[in-house]
C-alpha cells in the first residue's frame, strides 16, 4: 500500500537531520549557508538574516551556484519545516551534500521565538509587471530597479526640458521626483511642454505635472516646490536629492545652482536649448568640471538669448530632455559613461551630434576649493544679470 | 594681432545660434589662417558684426566664449596661437541658458 503524504513526511523527517531555531540563531555568525526554500511571494514578511533564497523547485539546479562544496554546512528552512525537510533529503541523497539540516518549525517558529528577520526589499507583483522590461536587462534587474525606486531626483522646471524628463523618469520608476516651478500652464507652453494639457491651462505647473506623473505611475512620490529658486531657498530645497536635472532658463540660477551643488556634491545633468540647437553635459562635482569651469562668466545681455522670449523647435526640448533623463538613469544605476567632462552639441537641422571636451579649471573660483570653503556670500555671485536683462528689455 | 604663419589652412567654423544673424544666418562658414586667432580674424573681417562678440578690447577671446579646435578647448592648447590644419573644425560656443 502506498504511504499517505503524512506518512511520507514523517519518514523523511526521521531520515534527515533537523536543527532547532535556537541552535540556528547561535550559528548565524559562523558562516553556515542558510537557504530559504519558500516561493518568492512568501518572502515579504522577512527572511533569516543572511539567508539566500532558492525556491524548493529550483534547489537541485541552483544549489551549486550557492555552494558547490559537498562538505559545507547547509541549513534549509521554509514556512513550517516540511518543504525544507524534503529539500534536505534531496541535497543529501541525490547530490551528496554531507552536512544538511532542516530547521524545525520553519520561519514561523523562528519568529515566535522572537529572533531577528531581514525584511527584503522586494518588488510587488504589480511592480514586477510594470518594470518587467527593466528587469530583463542585466544592467538593471531587480537591484537596479530598486535603486531607481529609492532615488530622489529634483527637476528644476516643469517646462520644455522638464516635461519629457519628468514623464520618462516617472515611467522608469524613479521613486521621488521633486519639481521646482512657480509658473502656471499657458497655452503657448503646450507646443512642447507635453506633461501639461489643454484642460490644465491656468493651473500651477507643479500641480499639472503631478497629475500627469501620478496618472502614469502611482509609485512616484511628487514633491512640489511652487517657488522660484534663489539664494534664500536653494540649499534647503536641493539638499538630500541624488541628482538634479537643470533645465533653468536663466544664467543667475545656473550659476547659483552650480555653486550650491558643488558645495553639496550633488551631480547635475544640465541641458539648454535655443532654436534648433541643444547642449548637454553632466557636472559631477570634483569628478569632472563644474559649470563655471565651462563658462567662467555669463555673456552680456545682447548675447544671452535667454533674456527675452526666443523661439524653439517644439520637439527639441523632447530630444534634449530625454538625453538628460538617460543620463539621470545612468547616474542612479552607476552604469555606462555619463557625459562628465564632455559637452554634447545637438544640431537638429543638420542632424549632427558634436562633442567637445570640458576640463576642470585648476583656477575655478568654486570647484578648485574644498566644498566646505564655499561660503553663502559667494554663491551665484557675478554682476547683477537679472537687472541687466530687465534694462535690456 | 598675430603675424600670419608660413602656411594658411582652410577650416570650417561652426557658428552658434546667437552669432548666426551676424553671418547671414549660416550655421557653418569657412575661414582661412595658420592658427585659431587668424581663422577667427578672417571670420571677423568677412563678418564684422562678429568681432565684438568674439574678442575683448585687448584682442583676446571674450571669457564667455569658448573656442574648440575639433573637440579640444583652445585654452588647453596654445590659445589663439594654436595651429590649424586644412579640414579642421573650429567650434565657437557661447553659454546658452534656454530651457523653457
Amino acid at each position: 500500500m502506498s504511504p499517505s503524504s503524512a506518512d511520507l513526511l514523517r519518514q523523511v523527517k526521521s531520515e534527515i537531520d533537523e536543527i532547532d531555531p535556537s541552535q540556528v540563531n547561535e550559528l548565524l555568525q559562523e558562516g553556515v549557508t542558510i537557504i530559504d526554500v519558500r516561493e518568492a511571494e512568501e518572502l515579504a514578511s522577512g527572511l533569516l538574516p543572511g539567508a539566500k533564497h532558492v525556491p524548493r523547485s529550483y534547489l537541485e539546479t541552483r544549489i551549486e551556484g550557492i555552494t558547490p562544496d559537498r562538505s559545507a554546512h547547509i541549513i534549509l528552512y521554509c514556512a513550517s519545516g516540511n518543504r525544507s525537510a524534503y529539500g534536505a533529503r534531496t541535497l543529501r541523497d541525490d547530490l551528496g551534500y554531507e552536512h544538511v539540516e532542516s530547521m524545525t518549525g520553519g520561519i514561523a517558529l523562528w519568529k515566535d521565538r522572537g529572533y531577528d528577520v531581514d525584511v527584503p526589499r522586494t518588488l510587488t507583483a504589480e511592480q514586477r509587471d510594470r518594470y518587467s522590461r527593466h528587469l530583463l536587462i542585466p544592467e538593471i534587474g531587480t537591484d537596479g530597479q530598486q535603486k531607481l525606486l529609492d532615488a530622489k531626483v529634483l527637476l528644476l522646471g516643469a517646462g520644455g526640458l522638464g516635461s519629457p524628463t519628468a514623464l520618462y523618469l516617472a515611467a522608469a520608476g524613479v521613486g521621488t521626483l521633486g519639481i521646482v516651478d512657480d509658473d502656471v500652464v499657458d497655452l503657448s507652453n503646450l507646443q512642447r511642454q507635453v506633461i501639461h494639457s489643454t484642460q490644465r491651462v491656468g493651473i500651477p505647473k507643479v500641480d499639472s505635472a503631478e497629475e500627469s506623473i501620478h496618472a502614469l505611475n502611482p509609485d512616484v512620490q511628487v514633491v512640489k516646490y511652487p517657488v522660484r529658486l534663489d539664494a534664500s531657498n536653494i540649499m534647503e530645497i536641493i539638499e538630500g536629492y541624488d541628482v538634479i536635472v537643470d533645465g533653468v532658463d536663466n544664467f543667475p540660477t545656473r550659476y547659483l545652482l552650480n555653486d550650491a551643488t558643488v558645495r553639496l556634491q550633488i551631480p547635475v545633468v544640465s541641458a539648454s536649448i535655443l532654436g534648433f540647437d541643444g547642449q548637454l553635459s553632466v557636472f559631477k562635482p570634483y569628478e569632472g568640471p563644474c559649470y563655471r569651469c565651462l563658462f567662467r562668466e555669463p555673456p552680456p545681455a545682447e548675447l544671452a538669448p535667454s533674456c527675452g522670449a526666443n523661439g524653439v523647435l517644439g520637439v527639441l526640448p523632447g530630444t534634449m530632455g530625454l538625453l538628460q533623463a538617460t543620463e539621470v538613469v545612468k547616474l542612479i544605476l552607476g552604469i555606462g559613461d555619463p557625459a562628465i567632462g564632455r559637452l554634447l552639441l545637438y544640431d537638429a537641422l543638420a542632424a549632427t551630434l558634436t562633442e567637445v571636451k570640458v576640463h576642470r579649471d585648476p583656477e575655478c573660483p568654486i570647484c578648485s576649493r574644498p566644498p566646505e570653503e564655499i561660503s553663502d556670500e559667494e554663491m551665484g555671485v557675478f554682476p547683477d544679470y537679472e537687472a541687466f536683462c530687465a534694462a535690456a528689455g | 594681432m598675430s603675424i600670419p604663419g608660413n602656411h594658411s589652412a582652410v577650416a570650417k567654423i561652426k557658428i552658434p545660434p546667437v552669432l548666426r544673424p551676424s553671418v547671414g544666418g549660416e550655421r557653418e562658414v569657412s575661414a582661412s589662417g595658420g592658427n585659431v586667432g587668424e581663422i577667427l580674424r578672417d571670420l571677423a573681417d568677412s563678418h564684422p558684426a562678429t568681432a565684438d562678440q568674439l574678442f575683448a578690447e585687448d584682442g583676446e577671446l571674450n571669457r564667455y566664449v569658448n573656442v574648440y579646435l575639433n573637440d579640444e578647448d583652445v585654452r588647453v592648447l596654445d590659445g589663439l596661437d594654436t595651429a590649424v590644419g586644412d579640414g579642421d573644425t573650429v567650434v565657437i560656443l557661447p553659454a546658452m541658458a534656454g530651457g523653457r
